[in-house]
């Protein structure tokens, strides 16, 4: 017999691994019937329940098809195994939007040892939803940050879903290859949010990875935040640079203020349920985003994601 | 004497080589097939190794499991050469390798074993195929990644050319890429690319003088498939492709040097498992293709045997296609004649559209950014090649006769004998080479070893030196196949080639799509009831890079509406196992070519028991009749062999599979 929602909670609250499989399964569940269990699972890791933020940073790893995410996963993981940080990764792929699945095979290349028990992976469909996040991810993200050191969620896309995946981590590292002049195109006219980390891969190319890194560094100073690191890394034997990456992400989460982070992006993300769920009409019954907003900030802060979705309900009713 | 005329050869053509890809069990035991093989008139030696020995695993390794001596014969050290080449005078015996990632080494066993039986290395010949990019797109069975792979296969054409000139150190292979799907077009193109790689990376390795005594030691390994006479108009274009891309683009001047040799394994892709008799005469066609035209006449042949997609052949199976190819030189009057398609219209305008096509799709791969962007590109472009040659078969505009049309059969007493007419391994075999191994490792000389494997990993490092010496020296000292290739990944470190299938196109309107999308709002349906969108687990376990299938039945599941966990092949089990747990799989398709399925499949049924998934297991691939029933006791719901031809077919029997296992009812029609 599966367990229940309050039950997996608790596995998660104890820091239980093996639990992550089941908290998938059920997260991920559409069926009306299991709404009541997420719920529960999702009530049982929330500040109020743990008495805190979840312990687990959570970092977004995004960049275009192709620039070499996965395989800087295939470095990271050990990088931080090496340091006895438990880490599970939620790879999303995208949908084939004609049949509705998806081919999902970033899995191989990130996965280490088979037998380690403290790393996890689960790929997932991103199914029809804009933005490059799978409906249950960000709850999938949160729940797990309760009982994994780490928690990565790595989503293809640039544009629009780094506001996305904003929503669901604490840090954000986009990843681009050497010379991807549309990642500075981005940046520059404002499409693109300005991540946390900047990472540029395939270092071992040498020239045109340094005169990317120096292009990127250029314009951050121009958009005024030259304190946002851009590391190049190899996946290559011998990788380099992974070490330094991992200490800039270790640094950028030392130096927010994560509760603060966190409940911003609960609110955002309650928002956008509501917003999804509801859609422009909903949001004039609550007298228009703004005032859905000043009102999502007067709630409590310790509420999770589902809690403050129905609040906003119950106010537009 | 008189003049013979214009259509006529004063004297008769000596015929091809022929051989038989054959080796399997042990050295001793493939060394008895060998020399009865070349005492039936064989002419020269074409050794398949097996899976552990082509990707670089000594047989204790995990990865080995279920693999050792399946698909060839297991080489571990020189110990093993000598006893493959026993009593077999190596200065005069010409011998094919089908050796890739680890042909380096190979090579080396080679070398020290002809030392040590007093013949001078110098004048041994044969062939490495030692060509890695075929790996990485169609065959699998590479170790490193692709930079380090590449500068290999350089150095050991580089070593050859100077030290045993005679030496073919390279064999292009197109062959596989037809395996896997690819069109004439694509084939030559492919194999073009591939060759210019290979001489541009060799050009970095070796002083210009000798570029044309390189150029002229490139030979191919093609393939032949049922429609023969494209298939000849396409040799007749490479030849033509060849000659002016020494000329142009490498400067070769000397015309020997710039002729296209080749050897040719005739396809394996349209044997059928239905009324395999059938393949007798689908050989046959095919070997007409590589020998009938003069000026693109086989080296070398090899012939399959007609029970492939049943297993593996037995000598006699072997025999059979050898008989194929003496008829085929002796009796009929084939090599009595110049090419008998000069000035043919029909040919020449064929080859003429091959050639404009390969020279735009050499165009589009050279385009592409790097070997690694390469691969990928005509990876994708394969398996979408291999998808629409597998819709054609399913909507019936390609005829396969016995198999989607004229299917109505006699029982064919061809596989009727108590073997089920194959050829299986003893399953002693790998206990019995993991044994000898531990006792080889045991007797040497363990300080020279450590020695010479220090030596291996310095050299490794620096990419100015090549490999070749070092390894000779690693052969000499004892060392192993997995040991030597161990050291070489701890400097290169481990690859995963691209899977092609993330980027496969969606299906293209064809007559099966109202069937798929029927099937589509079944897998709706059935998602809705069990709350998440069916997900299914494609698997490749063991060492069998033969990926087509899996691929073929990812992209399918893909657009049929499932959610697939696809992760390439060489899993182990304990790999399918967590991807299974961790990815909240409904089922789980496995899929095994290479006939280490009953080792395999039960040692994951019984993990994943212990483990509490309890989703179905579906195994695909060539699996014997006789080994279905012990298949389904072992744990497995369904078993799909090369019968199964009907992808949305099999899809819709494993949507059916995981609607039972979670009790949602059949839908009310």
């Amino acid at each position: 017999m599966s367990d229940t929602g309050e039950e997996l909670g608790a596995r998660l609250r104890e820091r239980d691994l093996t639990a992550a499989p089941a908290v998938l399964n059920l997260v991920e569940n559409r069926a009306p019937q299991q709404r009541g269990a997420i719920a529960a699972l999702l009530a049982g890791v929330s500040p109020a329940a743990l008495g805190a933020e979840a312990p687990g940073h959570l970092v977004g790893i995004t960049g275009p098809p192709g620039s070499g995410k996965s395989s800087l996963l295939a470095q990271l993981v050990p990088a931080w195994r090496a340091l006895q940080r438990s880490v599970a990764v939620l790879a999303v792929d995208p949908s084939s939007r004609r049949s509705g699945g998806a081919l999902l095979g970033d899995r191989a290349r990130i996965a280490v040892d088979a037998t380690d028990a403290a790393v996890f992976v689960r790929s997932m469909a991103a199914g029809g939803r804009l933005g490059g996040l799978a409906p249950a991810t960000r709850a999938a993200a949160q729940a797990l940050a309760a009982a994994f050191d780490v928690v990565v969620v790595e989503t293809v896309g640039v544009g629009q879903s780094e506001t996305d995946i904003a929503e669901a981590a604490d840090t954000v590292a986009v990843v681009v290859q050497p010379a991807a002049g549309d990642v500075l195109q981005f940046l520059k006219s404002g499409i693109m949010e300005i991540p946390d980390v900047l990472v540029v891969t395939k270092a071992d190319l040498g020239a045109p990875a340094a005169r990317s890194q120096h292009d990127l560094q250029a314009s951050l100073r121009s958009l005024g935040a030259p304190d946002i690191p851009v590391l190049a890394v190899s996946s290559l034997a011998p990788p380099s640079g992974v070490g330094e990456l991992v200490a800039a992400l270790d640094e950028h989460r030392a130096r927010i203020d994560v509760p603060a982070r966190r409940l911003a992006a609960r609110r955002a993300s309650a928002l956008a349920d509501f917003s999804a769920e509801h859609g422009d009409r909903g949001l004039r019954a609550l007298g228009g985003s703004r005032a859905a907003t000043r009102l999502l900030a007067a709630l409590d802060a310790s509420l999770d994601v589902a809690a403050l979705t129905e609040a906003l309900e119950q106010a537009a009713r | 004497m008189a003049e013979s005329p214009a259509h006529r050869l004063s004297e008769r053509d000596k015929p091809w080589m022929m051989r038989t890809y054959a080796g399997h069990s042990t050295a001793a035991k493939s060394n008895e097939l060998y020399r009865c093989n070349l005492a039936r008139g064989q002419t020269g030696l074409s050794v398949a190794f097996d899976l552990p020995t082509q990707t670089g695993y000594d047989a204790d390794h995990e990865l080995a499991r279920g693999e050792v001596g399946k698909v060839g014969v297991p080489v571990a050290h020189k110990g093993d050469m000598h006893a493959l080449m026993d009593a077999i005078p190596l200065d005069t015996m010409n011998t094919s390798m089908t050796i890739n990632a680890t042909a380096p080494w190979l090579l080396a066993l080679y070398v020290v074993c002809a030392e040590e039986n007093g013949v001078d290395p110098r004048v041994l010949q044969g062939t490495t195929q030692n060509d890695i990019v075929k790996e990485f797109l169609a065959r699998g069975t590479y170790a490193f990644p692709p930079g380090p792979s590449m500068r290999l296969t350089a150095d050991l054409i580089a070593h050859t050319v100077t030290e045993i000139p005679k030496w073919n150190p390279i064999n292009i292979c197109s062959y596989h890429l037809q395996e896997a799907g690819a069109t004439p077009v694509q084939e030559i193109a492919f194999a073009m690319s591939n060759a210019i790689a290979v001489l541009d990376a060799v050009g970095q390795r070796v002083e210009a003088a000798l570029m044309g005594a390189v150029f002229s030691r490139v030979s191919f390994f093609v393939n032949a498939g049922v429609r023969f006479v494209e298939e000849h108009a396409k040799l007749r274009a490479m030849a033509i492709l060849w000659e002016q891309l020494g000329r142009e683009r490498f400067g070769v001047r000397d015309a020997k040097q710039l002729r296209f040799r080749y050897g040719v394994q005739v396809n394996s892709l349209g044997l059928t498992e239905a009324q395999p008799e059938n393949n007798v005469q689908r050989i046959v066609l095919e070997a007409l293709a590589v020998t009938l035209g003069r000026d693109a006449r086989a080296r070398a042949v090899q012939l399959p045997a007609w029970n492939e997609a049943l297993g593996l052949p037995r000598p006699w199976d072997q025999q059979w296609s050898l008989r194929i190819q003496q008829v085929l030189a002796y009796e009929t009057d084939l090599l009595e004649y110049p090419d008998i398609f000069a000035g043919s219209h029909v040919m020449d305008g064929l080859v003429e559209e091959m050639l404009s096509g390969a020279r735009d799709e050499m165009a589009t791969v050279a385009r592409q950014d790097g070997v690694d962007a390469a691969v990928a590109y005509m990876k994708s472009a394969l398996v979408d090649s291999h998808g629409e040659r597998i819709r054609r078969i399913e909507s019936g505009d390609l005829v396969v006769v016995g198999q989607n049309a004229y299917a109505d059969s006699e029982p064919s007493p061809l596989a009727a004998g108590a073997d089920g007419g194959i050829m299986t391994v003893d399953a002693g075999v790998e206990a019995e080479q993991i044994a000898a191994l531990v006792a080889w490792r045991e007797r040497r000389d363990a300080t020279a070893v450590g020695a010479a494997l220090d030596e291996l990993r310095r050299v490794a490092a620096d990419d100015a030196q090549n490999i070749m010496p070092a390894t000779i020296a690693a052969a000499r000292a004892g060392v192993t196949t997995g040991e030597w290739a161990q050291a070489l990944r701890d400097v290169h470190g481990e690859y995963r080639a691209p899977t092609g299938v993330g980027e496969a196109s969606a299906p293209r309107r064809v007559s099966t799509e109202g069937d798929l999308e029927a099937l589509r709002e079944e897998v709706e349906r059935v998602s809705d009831a069990i709350g998440r969108r069916i997900k299914i687990l494609v698997g490749k376990p063991g060492l069998d890079g033969h990926s087509n299938g899996a691929e073929q039945i990812a992209v399918r599941a893909r657009d049929a509406g499932l959610d697939v966990v696809y992760e390439g092949i060489r899993l182990t089990p304990s790999q399918i196992v967590t991807s299974a747990l961790q990815e909240g799989v409904h089922v789980i398709g496995l899929s095994i070519l290479s006939g280490s399925h009953r080792e395999l499949v039960a040692e994951i049924t019984r993990a994943l028991a212990d483990a509490g998934v309890d989703a179905p297991v579906v195994v695909g691939g060539i699996i014997p009749d006789a080994d279905v029933a012990a298949l389904k006791e072992a744990g497995v719901a369904v078993v799909f062999t090369p019968k199964d031809f009907d992808l949305t077919q099999i899809m819709r029997t494993v949507v059916a599979l995981v609607a039972d296992r979670h009790g949602v009812a059949a839908a009310t029609r």
